[in-house]
């Protein structure tokens, strides 16, 4: 019953003499600390994930889609969404924070550009085809293999790269018995894309059934539709991600995506089903991840905000700077991240934006320099090119 | 191996959607010409569905909307909103629409004799990506691409864009139907009657100042024609997004009307400027003229040549290639017929290397190619793309599903495509008489000795037939 799936040949032929296990144990920062990137596409609108409700420009711009007294006070200024109950409950715990007007580089205003820029890391579009988290695994990777993950059938950019990085999604597990699986490796020995990418899969697909805390998103629901559903298998896959991420050895860096958050017409509701979602994720990642939340910092960003006014549909349309959280058991409490720089008109990018009072990379490159202690060099040269102007913003841990 | 067999395996898989048994022997007497054949003025095949158009379907969702809305404001005896049966019926045929839309169309894709028509129809629904991913669209992205995108591919391109960006299924996508012009009298109708009656805002509902959405605008521009390097700026989706306005479908109080109207009272009035050309005021055909501009514009060849020579060659084009189809587009003004054999007469199009790694929709079309099956259980086809990240009709955003390696080899699609593999080798595999002949049926000369080395070695058949399908030759075209 218990047949190993794979032979030691296999690991041997993805490079991983004994995955995630293989690690130099003089490496500068301990191995337990681990870093996911949620990425929320569509371009959420960060005024409704943590509004300015003591701005006084907020309610004139936002109309009826402005948060009425159920918003979850965070200060004498914001004020998360409702739908946002888990991030509210950690932020009164000093383990959320917020950055209400951060935005990457991009100014075009189109989804596929900005999200390109977002997550490889460049300075400008179409600059590199790696993603930034995939050259920090790299990166780090010269003290020590370190492992990466995504969760969801497809690959993210942000981790398409150099680096060897595991995807795992929900579904039926490998049949262990079959043969399959090995003589696959054999005929992918010298194929470039498909060797390495199967080897990797088969033993992320044990690790899964061996840590068992994936069981519930794989055997359970799965990925159906719905406000509720969507819901449930976002908490199952924060659940199956802190799963990979506590296992002895398992990765210290992860990404997963959302999709769904271009709300161009009737806002309130549709973006009230996505942050319900966001939140069930992060739910099931603070509480699959117990202890190990401690060592964790989460980090959820979207491509651009949107339009400060409303649309003519009961929407917004695509704009500049958006809210990013921070989240985690590793955060110093503290206030907002970075500055706001208010809705007053003359404040507004364009006459039409939040203004982008902080670049995402500063954000970005703080918390890899002073959680995972990378090196400025490498986070000024490889992993964010060309951002030796960009200064890591210290002291979120 | 002669050349002719080279070229004859990379018609059925490169050009077409995978072999089916006995197609790469049809193939090789003129490969050029039996793909040239599967060219057709009239457009490509339609697929099965219950027969509704999209304004039939659009009439019954509006007709369940206010029937859901009427149930639930009337309370039922015990205090608590009772959903109508009648409601509950309405949805579950929405449901068996749209599934039944998805099984003719995969079917269509497996037993066609005419797999490269069928590429090419797949590559412009993409292009014109209308998803399944809003209620409303669910049930009106299958007649959509019937309607709209199939019998104009072979078309002019000027053709194909005004029938997909003014068909219902994508105004109601990109959210044009509710976008209004600020000037014009619809929107001062309604700011009137606003100021008149000066009641209390509700928190809940969001306050409706009539005016634009400039959705449509931008995605028409950004990813159907010239492209975001096509030189525009925000001030041309915005005027584009003007011109556009009064285009809408229409709702119940449009008596006796169906589908796309256009409203003269919403459309915001005076001239237009859209990238540097001035359109003079008036109707519908401000945006008429609009779209036919940007459809000669030679940034839209250049932009949709590259994306055509990405998908049927490689992830990274040869420029020769991209260059022949701009050439070919623009002296037959976007002539798609005359872009299609200009396609197949390039020589970089036939490079014996595989450059194309395929997506899972390819994948699981073309093993119900080589094994010469029409998928019947819709449930089998949906679990097998669902896990493999590519839900039938439902691309995660406009710019439709991606055309390059990158997103979808991934490890643990990799897994998930040999699990599917395994399951349709255990069904189909003990059918199969000799699976090393199914090997050279449906790859032809393009199967490795090595390949066909562990195929005559598999313990059963079932394996056997799952080796085929994760060969590395049959996961790339």
């Amino acid at each position: 019953m218990n047949a190993p799936l794979l032979s030691r040949r296999a690991f041997a032929a993805a490079g991983l003499a004994l995955p995630f296990l293989a690690r130099v144990a003089d490496a500068a920062v301990p191995a337990n600390r681990k870093f996911v990137v949620i990425i929320c596409r569509g371009g959420m609108d960060g005024l409704s994930v943590a509004a300015p409700v003591g701005d006084p420009d907020y309610r004139p711009l936002r109309g009826g889609l402005a948060l009425g007294d159920a918003a979850l006070k965070l200060d004498g200024t914001f004020a998360l969404n409702p739908a946002l109950p888990t991030v509210h409950r950690l932020a009164q715990a000093g383990q959320a924070r917020i950055a209400p007007a951060v935005a990457t580089p991009d100014r075009a205003r189109s989804h596929f550009e900005a999200q390109d820029v977002l997550e490889t890391g460049a300075a400008g579009v179409y600059a590199t085809t790696s993603g930034w988290l995939n050259r920090s695994a790299q990166a780090m990777s010269a003290a020590g293999r370190v492992e990466a993950i995504s969760v969801g059938p497809t690959a993210p950019l942000i981790l398409r790269g150099p680096a060897p990085a595991a995807s795992w999604s929900p579904g039926r597990s490998v049949d262990a018995t079959a043969r399959l699986p090995s003589l696959l490796q054999d005929l992918y020995k010298d194929d470039p894309l498909l060797g390495p990418a199967l080897a990797r899969g088969l033993v992320t697909e044990t690790m899964a059934r061996e840590s068992g805390a994936a069981g519930d998103a794989m055997t359970g629901g799965g990925m159906r539709r719905g406000a509720a559903q969507g819901a449930e298998a976002a908490r199952a896959l924060g659940e199956a991600l802190a799963g990979f991420l506590k296992a002895p050895g398992g990765p210290q860096l992860a990404a997963v995506s959302l999709d769904g958050f271009d709300t161009h017409a009737n806002q309130a509701g549709v973006l009230t089903a996505r942050l319900t979602a966001l939140d069930a994720l992060v739910d099931g990642l603070h509480t699959g991840l117990g202890p190990a939340w401690n060592d964790t910092v989460v980090l959820a960003v979207t491509e651009f905000g949107r339009t400060a006014r409303v649309n003519g549909t009961g929407g917004t349309d695509h704009g500049t700077a958006s809210t990013a959280l921070l989240l985690g058991g590793a955060l110093k409490p503290g206030g907002i991240v970075g500055d706001w720089p208010t809705l007053r008109r003359q404040a507004l990018f364009e006459d039409r934006d939040v203004y982008p009072a902080l670049d995402l990379r500063a954000l970005e490159k703080g918390l890899l320099a002073e959680y995972l202690g990378m090196d400025r060099r490498a986070l000024d040269t490889t992993v964010f090119p060309d951002s030796a102007g960009v200064r890591p913003l210290t002291g979120l841990v | 191996m002669s050349q002719k067999d080279i070229e004859a395996a990379i018609a059925a898989t490169r050009f077409g959607l995978g072999a089916r048994p006995g197609e790469i022997a049809e193939a090789a007497r003129d490969p050029r010409g039996y793909l040239k054949g599967q060219i057709r003025r009239d457009g490509a095949d339609l697929f099965k569905t219950d027969g509704e158009t999209a304004n039939q379907r659009l009439a019954e969702f509006q007709a369940y909307r206010r029937e859901r809305a009427m149930a639930r404001s009337a309370p039922a005896s015990d205090g608590k909103p009772e959903e109508d049966s009648a409601v509950r019926a309405a949805r579950q045929f929405i449901r068996q629409n749209a599934a039944g839309d998805i099984l003719g169309r995969v079917q269509l894709a497996a037993v066609t004799d005419a797999g490269f028509r069928e590429r090419w129809a797949l590559f412009w629904a993409n292009h014109f990506t209308v998803s399944a991913s809003k209620v409303q669209t669910a049930t009106l992205v299958g007649p959509y691409e019937n309607e709209a995108i199939r019998p104009h591919v072979f078309g002019r391109f000027a053709d194909l864009l005004g029938a997909a960006e003014t068909h219902p299924a994508m105004l109601l996508y990109l959210d044009q139907v509710q976008s209004v012009g600020p000037n014009s009298q619809a929107a001062q109708f309604q700011r009137r009657g606003a100021a008149r009656r000066q009641a209390p805002r509700n928190e809940a509902r969001p306050r409706r100042d009539p005016g634009l959405n400039e959705n449509l605008a931008r995605e028409i521009l950004e990813l159907h024609t010239v492209g975001v390097d096509g030189g525009y700026a925000q001030a041309d989706v915005t005027e584009f997004a003007r011109a556009l306005t009064g285009l809408s479908i229409a709702g119940p109080r449009d008596a006796g009307v169906e589908g796309v109207v256009f409203r003269g009272q919403a459309h915001e009035p005076g001239e237009r400027t859209v990238m540097g050309v001035r359109y003079a005021a008036g109707g519908k055909e401000q945006a008429g003229s609009v779209l036919a501009d940007l459809a000669a514009r030679p940034q839209t060849a250049r932009f949709v040549c590259a994306k055509l020579a990405r998908h049927f060659v490689a992830d990274d084009p040869p420029p020769a290639l991209v260059t022949r189809l701009e050439k070919a587009w623009i002296s037959t003004h976007g002539d798609l017929a005359r872009v299609a054999e200009t396609l197949v007469d390039a020589p970089e199009a036939w490079a014996a290397q595989p450059a194309k790694f395929k997506t899972p929709y390819e994948f699981v079309v073309s093993s119900y190619r080589a094994l010469g099956q029409e998928p019947r259980d819709l449930g089998q086809v949906n679990a097998a793309l669902n896990g493999l990240g590519q839900r039938p009709f439902g691309a995660p955003s406009p710019k439709g599903w991606p055309d390059e390696a990158g997103p979808w080899a991934a490890s643990d699609a990799l897994v998930k495509r040999m699990q599917f593999a395994q399951a349709l080798g255990a069904v189909a595999g003990p059918q199969v008489q000799d699976p090393v002949a199914l090997a050279d049926q449906t790859l032809g000369v393009r199967l490795s000795p090595a390949s066909a080395k562990a195929i005559s070695r598999a313990e059963s058949r079932a394996e056997a037939v799952a080796l085929l399908l994760m060969t590395p030759e049959f996961q790339r075209r």
